[in-house]
């Protein structure tokens, strides 16, 4: 059984509504407090990232169930101008914009597992999961 | 816009962030805060985050460019009140906080710029860095 919901990204306040989304979907599967911030901060600089350099997006959120093991899925759907060099930009302090460079490379960080697949000239497809 | 009110309390500037940040109110924030320290003479800034129950790298990279600005304008900021939750990820996350000091509570933030005040000459050994 899979629970969904999408939020579509276009403006600085929408990546606000993403964090609420994402938060109230880890309060309802029990996240511990420390987990649920972290998914939501990293929802907050993946949505950040579609806004900046795709100029917006669609996030799509699972509730996972497996066996007795739930989870919650965050999908950042973008078409934009994609990344060439996947390892480069998940390094730490690598941007070609403003920001510090610690979107994708901290979002990494803060959850379970990281998928990302990047088609240059189509868009972008990263994918969250944080299991209870 | 929705903005964030700063108070002015003596020679102190007050700002208690109660309401989820989008990015644009952060840095209207950021641009209020640098404008009041130079309009008010202001000689230290306390930014209450108490409420804040994330603070990503933008949020946080605007707390601590506010609080170096604040410097060069010459009063000391204290960041109180992160909950231990936001935290933990802020270092996960990576986010460079050098430059930023901060306190658990407003009472230990008001007692450290009270102390700055008191103890010009101390300035940058009292911060703990520079």
């Amino acid at each position: 059984m899979v629970t969904t919901e999408t939020v579509s990204v276009a403006a600085a306040s929408d990546i606000v509504a993403v964090r609420h989304a994402v938060r109230r979907r880890a309060v309802e599967i029990r996240l511990s407090l420390v987990d649920q911030t972290k998914i939501v901060t990293a929802a907050s600089e993946l949505a950040r990232n579609m806004l900046v350099y795709a100029g917006g997006g669609k996030v799509t959120l699972e509730v996972l169930h497996e066996g007795v093991r739930q989870g919650l899925r965050a999908h950042f759907v973008d078409t934009g101008p994609g990344i060439s060099d996947l390892d480069l930009a998940l390094r730490d302090g690598f941007t070609t914009g403003h920001g510090m460079g610690l979107g994708l490379g901290g979002a990494k960080r803060l959850v379970n597992e990281f998928d990302i697949e990047s088609a240059p000239g189509i868009g972008n497809r990263v994918s969250i999961t944080r299991w209870k | 816009m929705e903005k964030i009110p700063i108070l002015k309390m003596g020679d102190f500037l007050l700002v208690t962030i109660q309401v989820d940040m989008h990015d644009q109110m952060a840095a209207a924030l950021q641009d209020d805060l640098t404008s009041k320290i130079a309009e008010l003479n202001a000689k230290g800034v306390l930014i209450d985050i108490s409420s804040l129950d994330i603070v990503d790298s933008f949020i946080g990279r605007m707390l601590a460019n506010t609080s170096t600005m604040a410097r060069v304008l010459g009063a000391a900021t204290v960041v109180v009140g992160m909950q231990p939750a936001v935290a933990i990820t802020l270092v996960e996350l990576g986010v460079n906080l050098s430059g930023m000091r901060t306190a658990l509570n407003v009472e230990r933030g008001m007692a450290m710029l009270r102390c700055d005040v008191d103890n010009p000459d101390l300035d940058g050994a009292a911060r703990g860095h520079d």
